[in-house]
């Protein structure tokens, strides 16, 4: 077996992952602080990044349109609290799951009704090209863009988690996901705290539509990233921030490495559905992830 | 006036079990019947065969299952589009290498295999339930389609995994007009709609709701959990997977493995949102609004274009259709979770009173 | 109080039960038995364990040492390990404190649950509605009747159970455990949140209950009032011990229960 093969594999598997867990943590960051699975995130990823692309295309300075973008998903974020999460309030898991599945067709069709459905090139000036150090010296190609996307993926989750354990709002926020009443009986606004949540989420969206958007181009496609971020979450835990990298990492390096080795014994074409059979096997042993809360029920 | 129950007394239980104790309903349901298998045939043109009335009989069908395994045994399942091909393509195996076992039997053959795929893929709601149990079934959508396409004999080494079935043919007699596919539909979806409601009405119905809403509680009175979860699995694949051989065989024709996304999963689940979680009526009543919302629509524009002589592309249709069904999704579920069939419900209540208001 | 049925020999033993969960200890060497056709309370100041109890009983809670006997068919049968199920199938019912019904069925369809274990036609009859299917359906729609209006609620037969005020759901969940003609009923708080009124319903219907089906019964109950007056024999639980056993006018005169109750330090 090819060595630097193999590390190429590995190392691709493993940044392709970290794009995964830059979606996942939008998730996750709703997840923890209001108890929803919100499907719609891969939604906002595509909305995001359509938006900004399409302000960009209107010849609008880069860092303008990036603050406008942000902007959208913010009024965007606070406008789906009010709307949907507020009178669902009470209602079961399952129930606002589904809901948010109903949000991102409404999302869907939106972003394409107003800025249309052709698919969008995004530069952010960093090449797709092999790192040339890695490459000339031990003959493994690397994406400079994917070792930058990682880079950005570790700078938000650092930032996350230190905002989550150090600030004030993130204690608030943690209390919430924890028990609306108790944080409602202590004096939190509720209110409040999930529209700011959704905002961020708003923007974890933006930042992970434009790794993607650039990466793959902005089309409809984007919309099913959100798909593989289950598999994510579930090795990773729901509600935990680095659950959602290191699983992130594990479904993306087992991904490329099964398609490159058992893919072709079967025919290939395995990356659409091993992500969720890993998921499930995880399920049946683990079902709280590696880093998550474990779920009793009590009679 | 019309509608009421006075003087309709059920002395015995039998009579109270009825599907249809009131004799008004009894009625309209033996005229919609007769609607259905007499006068549509006389008067529908081809187009509304074909196009609408025939898909509309096999997504009913379709989430019928889902309401099963989803409405009333509270199992979230995103592959119901998967069963559905495992069914199209298992049927046009049966009819193409056995073919002197007859449709009917092939179709019901496939329903089985659909019913071992949805037991196997049904496995994990032992130990995960909701939305996990939702990630699981999508495992289930995307390894099925994928198999579909790489096993080169399901598909009879077809290069594209494309299929065509075949013409259908029972006791000599052949199915292939628009007419006389949808009395066929007609006919097959009316049989297995009486068979879920009867079965959802005794103790398996009672059993999947009871585990649905409480699945400790249900272990604890002696409902066995194991046995139910996967009877629920079997049997709402086994229905999906008749829809799907009767998607294939009496809709499209020419099948791809395509026609079976993901997408078509989300679709259905919608019907029974929309339709009414847990109802066989609401099954029906889900159908019948998704199927005919995008005509609507696309007439309403055709016209608005006509009328004010703008263009409008059929992307902005679709566009906006996606916004109206998600749209439609989350007011259902603010606004009257049991949907349609809870609100055709609260209207015939307050048709027993008219005329008057309380 | 002359009651119709006679208490006969015992029919459930529990015998050196303990019970831990982690650290915590919630029974320690549990022992007392219950007489068939008898009304059993079990009572205990809060955290004492008599809910534990109850679920090792029916076999949600696996003791970690001791066992459970039962009298069935004459023989006795020693579990530990016998799950819920099992012990529902022997014969045991059971209602919960924080009432466990099917909040999206109706009533009548509650207490048809409880005859589960008695229906024997597969799925394929029922859906094709047939023979034996049929039959059983309307021969179990008559046995729960019976219980629907031996217990009063007719007018509510209808009506999906999570519309129903608490009290009247606690005399559902009732009927759903009698319609399971237990040989044992095991009521945890029955009368838990409820009214004067209401109390005494329930007093009458668990007493009815037992005189008319002869149902052994094991009740954990808070109201001493109810205990007193219906119970043939009293187990004091008071930190997952048992601290007393014997008739309601023997337990109440116990110094020990006295103390427990009033928080004497011990």
């Amino acid at each position: 077996m090819n060595l630097a093969f193999f590390f190429e594999v590995l190392i691709g598997g493993l940044l392709a992952g970290v794009m995964y867990s830059l979606v996942a943590l939008g998730f996750v960051l709703i997840y923890k602080a209001s108890g929803v699975f919100n499907f719609a995130q891969g939604a906002m990823v595509f909305l995001a990044a359509l938006t900004f692309v399409s302000i960009l295309k209107m010849g609008i300075n880069f860092w303008l349109a990036l603050v406008i973008t942000l902007g959208v998903m913010v009024v965007l974020a606070i406008g789906i609290e009010k709307i949907v999460l507020r009178p669902l309030v009470n209602q079961a898991p399952i129930t606002l799951f589904m809901a948010t599945i109903g949000l991102t067709f409404v999302l869907e069709g939106l972003s394409q009704l107003v800025w249309g459905s052709q698919p969008h090139g995004l530069e952010l000036g960093i090449p797709d090209v092999p790192m040339k150090w890695l490459s000339q010296k031990w003959n493994i190609n690397v994406s400079q863009f994917e070792v930058f996307a990682a880079g950005v993926a570790g700078a938000m989750v650092a930032g996350l988690a230190l905002f989550f354990q150090y600030t004030r709002i993130g204690r608030a926020l943690r209390a919430v996901a924890d028990d609306h009443q108790a944080a409602l009986a202590v004096g939190i606004p509720l209110k409040h705290i999930w529209a700011i949540v959704w905002a961020v989420a708003g923007f974890v969206a933006l930042v992970a539509g434009l790794m993607w958007g650039a990466r793959n181009g902005v089309q409809f496609a984007l919309t099913f990233i959100a798909l593989k971020a289950l598999p994510v979450l579930i090795l990773g835990g729901f509600d935990s921030v680095p659950g959602a990298i290191v699983g992130g990492l594990i479904i993306g390096a087992s991904e490329k490495l099964a398609e490159v080795y058992i893919g072709p014994m079967v025919g290939g074409g395995i990356e659409s559905w091993f992500a969720y059979v890993i998921a499930l096997l995880f399920l049946l042993v683990r079902p709280q992830g590696l880093f998550g809360e474990k779920i009793i029920e009590r009679v | 006036m019309l509608y009421r129950e006075a003087g309709q007394f059920k002395a015995t239980y039998a009579q109270d079990q009825q599907i249809f104790p009131i004799r008004q309903d009894r009625i309209a349901f033996g005229l919609l019947l007769a609607a259905a298998f007499v006068v549509v045939p006389l008067i529908a043109n081809q187009y509304w065969l074909s196009a609408i009335l025939t898909p509309f009989l096999i997504l009913s069908l379709a989430t019928l299952g889902l309401n099963i395994l989803t409405g009333y045994a509270g199992q979230l399942s995103l592959g119901t589009a998967a069963f559905m091909a495992v069914g199209a393509f298992m049927a046009y195996n049966f009819v193409l290498r056995m073919p002197w076992l007859g449709v009917i039997p092939s179709f019901v053959l496939a329903g089985l295999c659909a019913a071992a795929v949805g037991i196997v893929f049904g496995l994990p709601s032992l130990r995960i339930k909701g939305f996990y149990l939702a990630v699981a079934t999508l495992a289930c959508q995307f390894f099925v389609l994928w198999a579909i396409q790489r096993i080169g004999w399901i598909t009879n080494y077809s290069a594209s995994g494309v299929i065509t079935a075949q013409k259908i043919e029972i006791l000599g007699y052949m199915f292939d007009t628009p007419v006389r596919k949808y009395v066929l539909t007609l006919a097959i979806v009316a049989v297995m709609a009486l068979l879920a409601k009867n079965l959802m009405r005794s103790e398996t119905g009672r059993a999947f709701m009871a585990v649905r809403d409480m699945d400790v509680a249900a272990s604890v009175i002696g409902i066995p959990m194991m046995k139910t979860k996967l009877l629920a699995f079997a049997i709402s694949s086994f229905y999906c997977g008749v829809a799907g051989a009767l998607y294939a065989y009496t809709y499209l024709g020419t099948v791809e493995p395509e026609a079976f996304t993901l997408d078509l999963s989300f679709r259905i689940l919608f019907m029974v949102i929309i339709g009414g979680v847990g109802s066989i009526l609401g099954s029906f009543l889900g159908a019948a609004f998704i199927t005919l919302l995008p005509i609507f629509l696309s007439v309403l524009f055709g016209g608005i274009s006509h009328a004010t002589s703008m263009e409008i592309s059929h992307a902005v249709v679709s566009n906006l259709e996606s916004i109206i069904f998600g749209a439609l999704i989350v007011f259902f579920l603010i606004v009257e979770p049991h949907g349609l069939a809870r609100l055709w419900q609260i209207a015939k209540e307050k048709l027993r009173l008219w005329p008057f208001p309380h | 109080m002359s009651r119709a049925q006679q208490v006969g020999a015992a029919v459930l033993s529990v015998e050196g039960v303990s019970l831990a969960f982690g650290g915590v200890k919630a029974l320690q060497e549990v022992s007392f038995d219950v007489h068939e056709h008898e009304i059993r309370a079990i009572i205990g100041p809060n955290g004492a364990g008599k809910s534990s109890m109850l679920n090792v009983i029916n076999g949600v809670y696996h003791p970690q040492q001791g066992a459970i006997r039962l009298r069935a068919n004459g023989a006795w049968r020693e579990f530990r390990d016998m799950d819920s199920r099992e012990a529902a199938s022997l014969g045991i019912a059971r209602t919960f404190q924080n009432i466990a019904l099917f909040k999206g069925m109706t009533v009548l369809d509650n207490v048809l649950t409880g005859r589960n274990l008695k229906m024997r036609a597969s799925f394929l009859e029922q859906a094709i509605w047939i023979g034996r299917a049929r039959r059983e359906e309307l021969q179990h729609r008559r046995a729960v009747e019976e219980i629907i209006d031996f217990l009063e609620i007719q007018h509510i037969r209808k009506t999906p159970v999570g519309k129903l005020p608490y009290g009247l759901q606690k005399r559902v969940e009732l009927a759903r455990a009698l319609a399971a003609e237990p040989r044992l009923l095991l009521l945890d708080e029955p009368m838990a949140g409820m009214n004067l009124e209401e109390k005494r319903d329930m007093c009458r219907f668990v007493i009815d209950a037992n005189d008319h089906y002869g149902t052994t019964i094991v009740l954990i109950e808070h109201d001493m009032g109810v205990v007193m007056d219906i119970s043939d024999r009293v187990v004091v639980l008071d930190y997952g011990r048992k601290i007393a056993d014997g008739t309601p006018d023997e337990v109440r005169a116990n110094q020990a229960v006295i103390d427990a109750y009033l928080g004497v330090a011990h």
